[in-house]
């Protein structure tokens, strides 16, 4: 599994653009009623932008020029009322409109975030936490504007320019041939700019997604950073990133820029060809001066809507990398998922099988190769062993976080992969190396555990863990509220808490993969006799390397070479003299 | 280091500059395109001047090329000044939250940082460039067309003239009230992005406890509000843009009673009321363009605003004017009865004194919470102690240069924080430009790191996961001591950071430490093993020193160190011997 890092711009599948635009707008038809709406309203729009022109004509001409005061009061009274009606029918538009966008972004934020919740950690190890915020946030907020411009411009401007073309080639076809005759000039250079812009903004998400990532990472190291005053470093990093991503932006818009310009250059050379088909080929007597100014009026007519559509092209190649973005993480497929028609997994009893277990994280390194053991319920088993043997990897695939490639893995006789994944892992108590903690109260986060666990449970764990004394001591007890990662409170602290939080969900399995390291042997004690009632009769794993937290293990297994090497209780293994004699009388010394 | 928006701008004036020139040429060419087409229509067809067309034509292409080019470096350079001065924002923004003290990272929520360096700053550049062209291409059209009008006109010029004013006092009564939803948007993305941050760097609790509907639902209020921030200020929008609207609709039909009056009473001519119903058509986009503006104007005075907030926290840790810069680091430490709460007022630390000779070797061990970390927060001066002094060689911490004095600290955390980066920079953090090779690979060597490390397949190069995802638990603290000691630093502290690993790799840390004469060690560990060869082992509890002295006379002592020992390895008389 290659590690992507803040300062590697990420690999983005190719996609159709037209297949991504289809996507994105598909999204839209969830809503065609209000769209439909709107469409009407801009029809309405239209008319009467179209009409006012002709009600000041009618004015200058049938009013004004006879003297006629009545006459103009009326018609500008008619004006008044369609504008008055078009007015309120634009703001009912434009609201519509917003909520539509607004909708749409929540649709796809909330189903991009619960289809990332269902991917595995393979997934969220090989990428920081910033990219896929980058994604989250930014990506999505881009789409904004593309989502309401395309139904503002798209297709009024469309249907504008189909009718202009249609009128003036019924007109005269002639002149509309060489009025158009830069059309396809304009066409291959908006094309050309578009597949260059187009891979330029690619490029820019990707060094926005670096910076978001650096960022993000910075933050998280703060202390680590001010503690070696490595300051200037990250400052120089920073400014690299920052660099790049300006870079790839003025990259960007160095061809996105130009797309105003073809459209002038052609509105100009569309222009002169046609005043001089009109005015040299044809000659003046053939054309008449009627039909020329109509076309100078209908070429304008006809410019405006292609400048708006360039412009909302362009936007939407701005942004289309965005959406791009997006739907390749929905397109991600979780590795580990529940299989078609799985079962729930009953109450666990507590029996685990390992048979001929073999699995790697990627296909070079083999972690394990055909472990094999068998645990009765209410068993305690020591993982012990070298760092980096195995020892985490083999609880995590008990809790299933990853899928074997050989053997089974059984508990209570039933293939893991046979029940539910949620099923599963709401009966196993999985403290894992890292506790996380999250912003709230502590009485939240060891509720976590178990959503609705009564006051009592949640005291009861925290005293069975040793944890009620250190929290009723802070200024608002268990009403304290903890900042990010549980900050304020000591690695010890954390892990206690964190225990609690694993203690009131009532595991049937539990698994603690070096759960005290942080913790004074005197509260490990303390702890142990705490949960020793709680636990009564369920299975545990216990990863640890201080000799007092395993000794008590009914089995201990040493880890190593991607196998067990020596299995026993700590009595039978001293005397064995092996491997974990070796462990033992290093702590000795 | 805060600099005004203002500030920001003026260090580009001339690109401004140059941005508003070719914005006022191509304005300008784009008001001459209907005169031409007129001459083409007045002279050349109806007054047969065909000789004039070429030039007429090449007019005509003039204009296009000219706009072409124009339109090109107007926008262009916009880009380029909004863009420059958005990447100078953020460096000063990023460079000011690093330089702020640990108490402000522990009240901010890192997703709110990112917010306000990424999300905010992108409004600003948005109101930089994009923004602000048009404001001032909207002025500046304003002011040639309303010339034109005076010139026709100065009385019926009135109408649009007081129709703008209008325009612009409802823009800028409606930025107010945007302004305001604004900082609520910008408050809830920062927030939104907290959620997802925490939910992100939690997963492996998040699927732990199998909370993944729990967590989504979490999300959806967060995002169900941001919805509905979004949606009241399209509410504020379009309440005021209508406004906006009539004012452009009703300006024609104005112009067009009043004026068709004065045709009627023959104070002008038809002539000039057409050519006044033109412009004032060619006023009507930019008045409508002012309320899109103002909108987008006040998103991003709104995130500017949260800018100066960060602004306004100023760091509590600070050097003295002239702090003194020692010639050498020797590494004795003293702490002379120094406390410390932080602002709950909760005391940590009570009255701590002890003093570590160069070279030697201090062991602090203590129940959980007890204040052993604390102890190498305050100095290292990461917090400040709140009574006592700390000394380093003699000179009380807060005199020397901050720089010096952590420098010379090489800390291993508790807490492993590796960044996504090779193995190799990660432990050359800090002193990236003095770090050679040799020292990463025998740094690796002596924390016992060097043999998974050559097992990798890129070795030292090998990325690794932010906060060493894909490692274990004892890798990540091998590599975090491996960082700590290519500093090569007087002082050296572990704060609890061989937990993670076997007996047999911590036993060779050890052996390690022996080694280092020079460098002042301290060592906070709950294993007996770390700290029984210390010069001096301290045992922490509640904030104070319960008992002080070698491994001997502690366990002789038969008090909190023995009780500890027992538990560990039984009772002393039946140790296996070394």
């Amino acid at each position: 599994m290659a590690i992507n890092s803040y300062k590697q711009d990420e690999m983005v599948n190719d996609v159709s653009k037209i297949k991504t635009l289809s996507r994105l707008f598909s999204y839209l038809l969830a809503h065609r009623f209000s769209i439909l709406v709107v469409l009407l309203i801009m029809a309405y729009c239209v008319a009467v932008s179209l009409i006012n022109p002709l009600i000041i004509e009618s004015a200058i001409d049938d009013h004004i020029s006879v003297g006629d005061y009545r006459g103009l009061y009326k018609l500008i009274g008619i004006a008044l009322i369609l504008n008055g009606v078009m007015i309120v029918l634009v703001k009912a538009r434009m609201y519509i409109m917003a909520k539509v966008c607004n909708k749409v972004l929540v649709t796809i934020r909330q189903q991009l975030y619960t289809h990332i919740q269902t991917l595995d950690f393979n997934f969220f190890d090989s990428r920081p936490t910033g990219k896929i915020l980058a994604r989250i946030i930014g990506d999505i907020n881009s789409l904004k504007d593309v989502l309401s411009n395309s139904v503002k411009t798209l297709i009024p401007d469309f249907i504008t320019i189909c009718a202009v073309v249609g009128i003036m080639f019924v007109k005269n076809a002639y002149l509309a041939a060489a009025a158009l005759i830069s059309l396809p000039l304009m066409i291959v250079g908006v094309w050309f700019i578009q597949v260059r812009s187009h891979k330029c903004w690619q490029i820019y998400r990707k060094k926005s997604s670096n910076l978001n990532a650096f960022i993000h990472e910075d933050l998280s190291g703060i202390r680590i950073i001010q503690s070696f005053t490595a300051e200037n470093e990250t400052k120089e990093t920073f400014y690299t990133l920052v660099h790049e991503h300006r870079q790839s932006f003025m990259d960007a818009v160095k061809y996105a820029d130009a797309f105003g310009s073809v459209v002038d250059f052609c509105w100009g050379l569309g222009n002169v060809s046609l005043w001089f088909a009109g005015i040299t080929i044809l000659g003046v007597d053939k054309v008449s001066v009627g039909t020329l100014i109509a076309f100078g009026t209908y070429i304008s007519m006809f410019w405006k809507p292609i400048m708006n559509l360039s412009s909302f092209y362009n936007q939407l190649i701005t942004n289309i990398s965005g959406a791009e973005r997006i739907f390749e993480i929905l397109d991600t497929k979780p590795e580990i998922k529940d299989s078609i028609g799985v079962g729930e997994m009953p109450e666990i009893v507590g029996t685990v099988d390992f048979q001929h277990v073999g699995f790697s994280y990627d296909e070079n390194t083999k972690v394990l190769t055909d472990v094999s053991f068998h645990i009765r319920p209410g068993e305690t088993i020591a993982l012990v062993g070298p760092t980096g043997a195995g020892k985490t990897t083999i609880v995590n695939l008990i809790s299933r976080f990853y899928d074997i490639q050989e053997g089974n893995i059984m508990i209570d006789g039933k293939d893991i992969r046979s029940v539910s994944i949620e099923s599963l892992r709401k009966q196993m108590g999985i403290m894992t190396q890292d506790n996380f903690l999250f912003t709230g109260t502590i009485r939240e986060n060891i509720a976590y555990g178990k959503l609705d666990a009564t006051e009592e449970e949640i005291i009861a764990a925290a005293k069975a863990v040793h944890a009620h004394d250190f929290i009723t001591k802070l200024p608002n007890g268990y009403d304290t509220r903890l900042e990010e990662r549980g900050g304020g409170l000591s690695v010890g602290q954390k892990q206690l808490l964190a225990f609690a939080r694993t203690m009131v969900s009532m595991p049937k399995i539990l698994i603690l993969d070096e759960a005290t390291s942080s913790i004074d042997t005197k509260t490990e004690l303390l702890v142990q006799e705490g949960i020793a009632a709680l636990l009564k009769g369920r299975t545990s794993f216990v990863i640890a390397h201080r000799l007092s937290t395993i000794q008590k293990a009914d089995r201990i297994f040493v880890i190593d070479n991607g196998g067990i090497i020596e299995e026993g209780n700590a009595e039978e293994l001293l005397a064995k003299k092996g491997a974990y004699y070796k462990l033992y009388t290093a702590q000795q010394m | 280091m805060r600099k005004k928006l203002s500030t920001y701008i003026w260090e580009y004036k001339w690109y401004y500059l140059f941005a508003i020139v070719s914005l006022i040429i191509s304005v300008s060419l784009d008001m001459l395109a209907p005169m031409l087409t007129m001459h083409i229509i007045d002279d050349v067809i109806l007054g047969g001047k065909v000789a004039l067309l070429p030039y007429l034509l090449g007019g005509i292409l003039i204009v296009g090329v000219g706009r072409c080019v124009f339109q090109y470096t107007k926008e262009y350079t916009f880009d380029k000044v909004g863009s420059s001065i958005a990447s100078d924002m953020r460096k000063n923004l990023f460079n000011h939250i690093q330089s702020l003290s640990s108490c402000f990272f522990d009240k901010t929520n890192t997703g709110e940082l990112m917010a306000r360096v990424k999300d905010d700053i992108d409004r600003v550049w948005n109101t930089l460039s994009y923004v602000s062209m048009l404001i001032i291409e909207v002025i500046f059209h304003t002011s040639v067309v309303l010339f034109c009008m005076y010139r026709l006109h100065a009385s019926l010029a009135l109408v649009p003239t007081a129709a703008m004013i209008i325009s612009a006092f409802i823009a800028v009564r409606m930025e107010k009230y945007l302004g305001a939803i604004y900082e609520d948007i910008s408050e809830e993305n920062a927030i939104l992005n907290t959620v997802a941050e925490e939910n992100l760097a939690g997963v492996r609790t998040v699927k732990a406890f199998a909370r993944e509907k729990f967590e989504i639902k979490k999300f959806l209020s967060h995002n169900q509000r941001y919805y509905e921030l979004n949606l009241k200020q399209s509410k504020v929008f379009v309440r005021y843009y209508p406004y906006f609207q009539i004012i452009t609709k009703l300006l024609p039909m104005l112009v067009l009673l009043i004026g068709g009056r004065l045709v009627i009473e023959n104070v002008i001519t038809l002539g000039v009321l057409g050519a006044f119903l033109e412009y004032a058509n060619n006023i009507v986009w930019p008045m409508e363009m002012l309320g899109w503006l103002s909108n987008d104007f006040s998103a991003g005075i709104a995130s500017n605003k949260k800018l100066t907030k960060i602004y306004e926290q100023k760091p509590v840790i600070t050097e003295v004017e002239n702090p003194i810069l020692l010639d050498t680091v020797k590494g004795k430490i003293e702490f002379s009865h120094v406390s410390f709460h932080k602002e709950d007022l909760h005391e940590i630390l009570h009255d701590i004194t002890f003093e570590a000779a160069a070279g030697s070797t201090i062991g602090i061990m203590g129940a959980t919470g007890a204040g052993k970390t604390s102890v190498v927060q305050l100095l290292q001066r990461l917090y400040d102690a709140t009574d006592g002094t700390i000394y380093l060689d003699g000179v009380d911490i807060r005199q020397l240069s901050l720089k010096q004095l952590r420098s010379s600290i090489s800390l291993v955390m508790q807490d492993v924080f590796l960044f996504s980066d090779t193995i190799n920079e990660n432990v050359k953090l800090g002193k990236k430009a003095y770090t050679n090779e040799a020292i990463v690979r025998k740094a690796s060597q002596d924390a016992q790191a060097s043999s998974f490390i050559e097992k990798m397949p890129n070795e030292y190069e090998t990325i690794i996961g932010e906060r060493g995802v894909g490692l274990s638990g004892g890798q990540k603290q091998r590599i975090s001591i491996a960082r700590a000691f290519a500093k090569q630093t007087p002082i050296l502290i572990m704060d609890d950071s061989t937990s993670a690993l076997d007996m047999e790799t911590e036993h060779e840390i050890q052996k390690i430490l022996r080694t280092l004469p020079n460098t002042t060690k301290l060592i906070i560990a709950h294993r007996i093993s770390a700290v029984r060869h210390a010069d001096e082992i301290l045992v922490l509890e509640n904030g104070t020193i319960a008992e002080r002295g070698t491994h001997d006379t502690l366990l002789a002592k038969k008090g909190l160190y023995y009780k500890t020992y027992v538990s560990q390895y039984g009772d002393p008389t039946t140790v296996v011997q070394e």
